[in-house]
């Protein structure tokens, strides 16, 4: 039973926070091609 | 926009018997895919007898999908669809011509199939009403979802990939309601096949109405 | 000073809260919480699966939104919050749908049944799919945003059919359904509204990093379409004169 609550677990929050740390490394990439005026919607 | 629409499906339905794309390679594929699926299953435990109802509308699906690009590639030809764009037809009449002429088409597909389930899958065919309305409106439904995502689909280099990417999880719901009205109708099920009927008159009336107000917007795309 | 990189005062202050709520979650979910009476620890994984479910659902709604309103007034704002809200939301709709796999394996002995919910969501994460496939084909911005706000719609449209559809089906059938079977209360109750709370605050974070990106990439593509415009123009020998 444990094991299936920790595969599960740990599935989430490995792909979550792959996904955020892929998100801002994208950002951080674009944001330097990109003139500061324009980087923002704000 | 009705006389539009006899227009562009009358157009689309002459092309058709002139080149007989449908009754020379659409249609043949629909019974192929019917001689498959007794490959797959086993044709004597009376499988296939069950499962006529969704292998028939499975077929169907498939097959809607080749008349839907080929309704579409006609206009990607020779600026076709700028032309169409600029000949001041009215675009829901386009939308329910190419839609209706799709739906021709498939009608005659389904009778095929039809004939084709009778003779291969030795089902007996009962519940004619239940059979042809489920048949009338399903066509409906999928012919109008076909052209919405035909016409986005069209001219894109992509389209034979996508086009079933986007058009089969949406047509879902008609492949769900129309086996099972047509379980009813074949007597298999003790289900109402008219409240599936419902439900396919639904979605057609719904994509009909999305494809009416939405097809110019669609067909201004380069 | 624009940094160069998605973060901002409100994303950080948004991100600790959220690792901060993580972390109480974890503590209720997996230790203080007891196991539940039916399903004992498995139920855990419910801590999981609802609250990614809520996400996702609301990613579909804030893809629709950001699509009529793009359709409507021709907003880029909301069209970039529709495109970021579809791809966090695609990955919340895969997470929801492996969560109840592997909540559904132990509880009911398999991975997958064929019930209203589970089917819809499988439907979905197609659909999501496919209007991140019509997003990324390349077109003019204007025609991009336009496709793809229309498949946005037709999704929309036909999730409700698809839901009422398989519902109706499946309801002849008793089959296993994914929730919540006994009622629950109290702490569990508790741990699983914040759950949901964290979630959703984890999603907006998502969100906020993906919209700025987004627009950055579109101000990539712009600023391109610029460069090439003005080098056609020098080409051409027509002089470039700046308005001040």
């Amino acid at each position: 039973m444990w094991g299936y609550v920790t595969v599960g677990y740990l599935l989430v929050f490995v792909v979550v926070f792959a996904y955020a740390i892929h998100v801002l490394v994208k950002g951080r990439s674009l944001s330097k091609q990109v003139p500061p005026e324009n980087r923002r919607w704000m | 926009m009705f006389r539009d629409a006899a227009l562009v499906a009358r157009k689309d339905l002459r092309i058709e018997w002139r080149s007989r794309v449908t009754t020379n390679q659409v249609a043949p594929f629909a019974v192929l895919v019917l001689i498959l699926f007794a490959f797959a299953l086993d044709p004597d435990r009376g499988v296939l007898q069950r499962a006529t109802a969704g292998l028939f509308w499975v077929a169907i699906l498939f097959s809607a999908l080749l008349a839907v690009q080929r309704a579409f590639a006609l206009e990607a030809a020779d600026g076709n669809r700028d032309a169409l764009r600029l000949s001041g037809l009215n675009p829901a009449g386009i939308f329910l011509g190419k839609a209706g002429a799709v739906a021709l088409e498939l009608g005659a597909l389904e009778i095929v199939l039809g004939i084709g389930v009778v003779i291969l899958y030795s089902t007996t065919l009962s519940g004619w009403l239940l059979l042809i309305t489920t048949c009338v409106v399903a066509t409906i439904g999928l012919a109008a979802a076909g052209s919405l995502y035909g016409v986005l689909a069209a001219g894109l280099r992509v389209r034979e990939t996508l086009l079933p990417l986007l058009l089969l999880p949406v047509v879902a719901p008609v492949l769900l309601g129309a086996t099972r009205a047509f379980e009813a109708a074949l007597g298999q099920s003790t289900s109402d096949g008219w409240s599936w009927v419902e439900l396919l008159t639904t979605f057609a009336v719904i994509y009909v109405a999305f494809g009416v107000l939405a097809f110019g917007s669609l067909l201004e795309e380069a | 000073m624009v940094p160069a990189h998605t973060g901002s005062r409100t994303t950080r202050l948004l991100g600790l809260a959220v690792l901060a709520g993580i972390a109480v979650v974890l503590v209720l979910a997996l230790a203080v919480t007891g196991p539940d009476a039916v399903q004992g620890d498995a139920a855990r994984l419910i801590y999981l699966h609802v609250p990614v479910a809520v996400s996702m659902n609301v990613g579909f709604g804030l893809c629709t939104l950001g699509s009529v309103m793009w359709l409507w007034k021709k907003s880029r704002w909301w069209d970039t919050v529709a495109v970021s809200a579809a791809e966090v939301g695609l990955v919340f709709t895969g997470l929801t749908l492996v969560t109840g796999m592997v909540w559904g394996r132990p509880t009911w002995g398999v991975y997958w049944t064929w019930d209203a919910r589970l089917t819809t969501f499988s439907l979905l994460f197609l659909l999501y799919l496919g209007y991140l496939v019509v997003r990324h084909l390349p077109a003019d911005l204007e025609v991009r945003n336009r496709r793809s706000a229309y498949v946005a719609l037709l999704a929309f449209v036909d999730v409700p059919i698809v839901y009422l559809s398989v519902s109706w089906w499946r309801g002849l059938h008793q089959t296993a359904t994914l929730s919540l079977s006994s009622t629950i209360s109290g702490l569990m109750l508790f741990t699983l509204v914040l759950g949901i709370v964290v979630s959703l605050m984890g999603f907006l974070w998502l969100l906020v990093h993906r919209f700025r990106v987004a627009w950055l990439e579109d101000e990539v593509e712009i600023a391109g379409l610029d460069l090439a415009i003005s080098e056609r123009r020098a080409e051409a020998g027509i002089v470039e004169v700046s308005t001040p």
